[in-house]
């Protein structure tokens, strides 16, 4: 067809507009990582004794790894004694006590990302907790969250408030030894949010980390946990960004979700680390292990994710459903432009009665990408009437780029339905001719035409986060076709 | 208004258009008729931009300005309209957002203000009752699912909605039943107005009877062979494009 190379390259020039370093005094660590930095960490955040051997630990099973291979993923060897394993802004004081001692240049960043760290601000019914490096800055709207009963902290706060708590769930969902990635974050991870709502409880406001990797040679770790008690329910919200470096970043976090009887626990990620630029150069890596585990009856697990940056995405939020009548789900979006790569999907682990999962996988890929679904359903013998329904869609765009699907099934139990359905398509010259005889900018009809292949997993997001999306989705496929 | 000159145009190194002329003036119905692989449908894409075809020879002027080099989408926004004789689904984009999208991209071109969800929700809806379409159909998928005859309806609304300088109209009344015919012609014949020209691409002349055209021109292996009157259409109907000396494999219908 008459569409150039030209054009597309023309178009395929993106613009990521949070590449801004922000300018500000760092404690970071030496490059390197051994047992030593690890007893420094855990001083630094002034961990109980537990948190040091549990570390330990899991970093000497680290060093017994290997790094996985199996991903349609290509990388150099990360050099994990070429990373800082700890990177924080320099304070006078230790923490600051209220969001008034934040450093300004700090709050200045966050609102630059669009991230209200003032309460009055116009995301009213939004909570953020907003970590920066290694640390986390700020957590907004404690009160009416204490209020409700719910705990809403860095998890660093967490292990010195609610020692026991975190002790208690604390890698039961991602055992430290789960996989290399795992591993090495729960030797090195640095913070992270720590949710609890208790029995009961219907969280008052949408719960939101923000994750910004600012530092230079500095790896991410961080750890998310989240408990929901019986009855209970909660949204959670995660961005993140990070400036244009020429170098590749670590981002390496482990999140765990508890849902006890009854409880619901939805789980929405916009992740647009940087990816990277248009020859490859730079960007993050983001090998990251997401599990909930379904442990009460009735009990719900929602992952909704957009994943639109990073050079390299490795992910598989996935759902072990123990309880009987648990439910799990699965929206994603994966877009990977330029020369990103991301081999991405779910885990559906049926293991109660009747537990159900739902997979809606949306890949695009356009530029010279590399887009993968990669997902296992497994039904366990004990899984009676079990089912699962799959629905995996690839749109291409351009045609330098690739769309992989790997879909798993194991089942053990004669009783479950298990149903997958694939599809590949194009963005079609037709469609495009349509959209632009009606006067629209290709550039326009091509984000329309992305967004309506989109629409059943972008319904699942909160609607902020929807819009969001959305705009993400535009600026990430700036100049994409002709 | 447009103004074809000798107008070549090949696809994938197959010449199609070989020399067409053509001069139509504001406020005219032209119907082109001609048999399957004549080049009506390529002379259609052609002028609305499809980049699919590549102009090897010739001019084509609207209102005096070069058309061959805009856009297709600067085309659109200049008033030229097509009609598509199969449109394309667009899966997950609501009818509405769709046509939103279109019409304010073209007021946005006139510099007049864009229209907002409710002010256009209302329009739609007028516009859609004028082609007998329910307006739940607004909310579906762009053609996603929709009949033949729907998808034919649709267009028509389209062209209502964005009021276009010349409307091409590719083979609007194929597929359709006599009712649904007679809906899509009443959307065409309230399109005509003193400023507006409309072209029509068609096999058969039953559409002509509907929309009494001004001029009729016969192209065949891309090439006008014959113009005239309403007269010259009832007339191929009557002996058929053998007549002409063409070949016509639907020559039964």
């Amino acid at each position: 067809m008459a569409t150039t190379d030209n054009e597309v390259k023309e178009l395929i020039k993106r613009e990521y507009e949070h590449g801004f370093v922000t300018e500000i005094e760092s404690d970071t660590f030496e490059p390197g990582l051994n047992e030593d930095v690890i007893r420094r960490l855990s001083e630094i955040k002034q961990e109980p004794e537990f948190m040091l051997e549990w570390r330990l630990k899991a970093y000497r099973r680290w060093v017994e790894m290997d790094e996985p291979e199996w991903a349609h993923i290509n990388y150099p060897k990360v050099d994990y004694n070429a990373i800082s394993y700890y990177s924080a802004p320099k304070r006078p004081e230790d923490m600051p006590q209220s969001l008034d001692e934040v450093d300004p240049e700090l709050l200045r960043t966050y609102e630059k990302l669009g991230i209200p760290l003032h309460e009055r601000a116009k995301l009213a019914g939004v909570a953020v907790d907003a970590v920066f490096d290694s640390v986390s800055v700020a957590t907004t709207f404690k009160e009416p969250l204490e209020k409700a009963g719910v705990i809403f902290c860095p998890i660093s706060e967490a292990l010195q408030k609610y020692p026991e708590l975190v002790k208690k769930y604390l890698g039961t969902v991602v055992p430290p030894g789960d996989n290399y990635f795992a591993a090495l974050n729960s030797a090195v991870f640095s913070d992270g949010s720590f949710v609890y709502i208790p029995k009961g409880v219907r969280c008052p406001m949408e719960l939101s980390t923000y994750f910004r990797i600012n530092a230079a040679n500095t790896g991410q770790f961080e750890r998310t946990l989240i408990i929901a008690e019986e009855g209970s329910y909660v949204s959670y919200l995660e961005g993140c960004t990070a400036p244009m470096r020429d170098e590749n970043q670590l981002h390496a976090a482990v999140v765990e979700l508890v849902a006890l009887d009854d409880a619901q626990i939805k789980y929405s990620t916009v992740q647009n680390w940087y990816p990277g630029d248009e020859e490859g150069k730079g960007g993050i890596y983001n090998f990251v292990t997401k599990r909930g585990a379904c442990l009460g009856k009735n009990s719900k697990i929602s992952w909704t994710q957009v994943e639109t940056g990073s050079a390299i995405t490795w992910k598989y939020p996935s759902c072990i459903l123990r309880g009987d009548n648990s439910v799990g789900e699965f929206y994603s979006v994966a877009l990977t432009h330029n020369f990103q790569q991301a081999d991405t999907g779910t885990k559906m682990i049926h293991l109660g009665k009747n537990t159900r999962s739902t997979i809606i996988s949306k890949g695009i890929s356009a530029g010279r990408s590399s887009n993968s679904y990669r997902g296992l359903v497994k039904i366990g013998p004990g899984a009676e009437g079990a089912r699962n329904f799959t629905q995996c869609d690839s749109l291409l765009i351009g045609d330098r780029c690739a769309a992989h699907t790997f879909p798993y099934i194991e089942n053990r139990n004669k009783s479950a339905i298990v149903e997958h359905e694939a599809t590949t398509s194009k963005v079609s010259d037709e469609q495009m001719f349509l959209c632009r005889q009606r006067g629209i900018d290709p550039e326009q009809a091509v984000s329309m035409i992305v967004n309506g292949f989109c629409k059943e997993v972008f319904k699942e997001l909160p609607m902020e986060f929807a819009v969001e999306a959305g705009k993400l989705l535009e600026v990430s496929l700036e100049g994409s076709v002709g | 208004m447009l103004s074809i000159k000798n107008l070549h145009a090949s696809v994938e190194g197959n010449e199609i258009l070989k020399g067409i002329n053509l001069e139509i003036k504001a406020g005219e119905v032209h119907a082109i008729m001609g048999p399957n692989g004549s080049g009506k449908s390529t002379l259609s894409q052609v002028l609305a931009g499809n980049e699919a075809f590549e102009v090897t020879e010739g001019e084509v002027t609207l209102n005096g300005e070069d058309l061959l080099e805009l856009e297709t989408e600067t085309r659109a926004r200049e008033g030229i309209f097509l009609a598509f004789q199969y449109p394309v689904e667009i899966p997950g984009v609501s009818n509405l957002h769709f046509l939103r999208t279109a019409v304010n991209a073209m007021r946005k071109h006139r510099g007049e203000e864009e229209m907002n969800a409710a002010e256009f929700m209302k329009l739609a809806r007028e516009v859609s009752q004028q082609v007998d379409l329910d307006p739940g159909f607004l909310k579906r998928g762009v053609n996603e699912g929709f009949s033949g005859g729907e998808k034919k309806r649709n267009e028509i609304m389209q062209a209502l909605l964005l009021q276009p300088k010349l409307a091409i109209l590719d083979e609007t009344d194929s597929g359709l039943d006599i009712d649904a015919l007679k809906v899509v012609s009443d959307g065409v014949n309230a399109l005509r107005a003193p400023d507006r020209a409309i072209l029509m691409i068609t096999h058969y002349q039953r559409l002509l009877n509907h929309i009494v055209p001004d001029y009729v021109h016969v192209l065949a292996d891309g090439r006008i062979i014959k113009s005239g009157g309403r007269e010259l259409a009832l007339e191929l109907e009557e002996k058929g494009y053998g007549w002409l000396g063409i070949q016509d494999d639907n020559a039964s219908n």
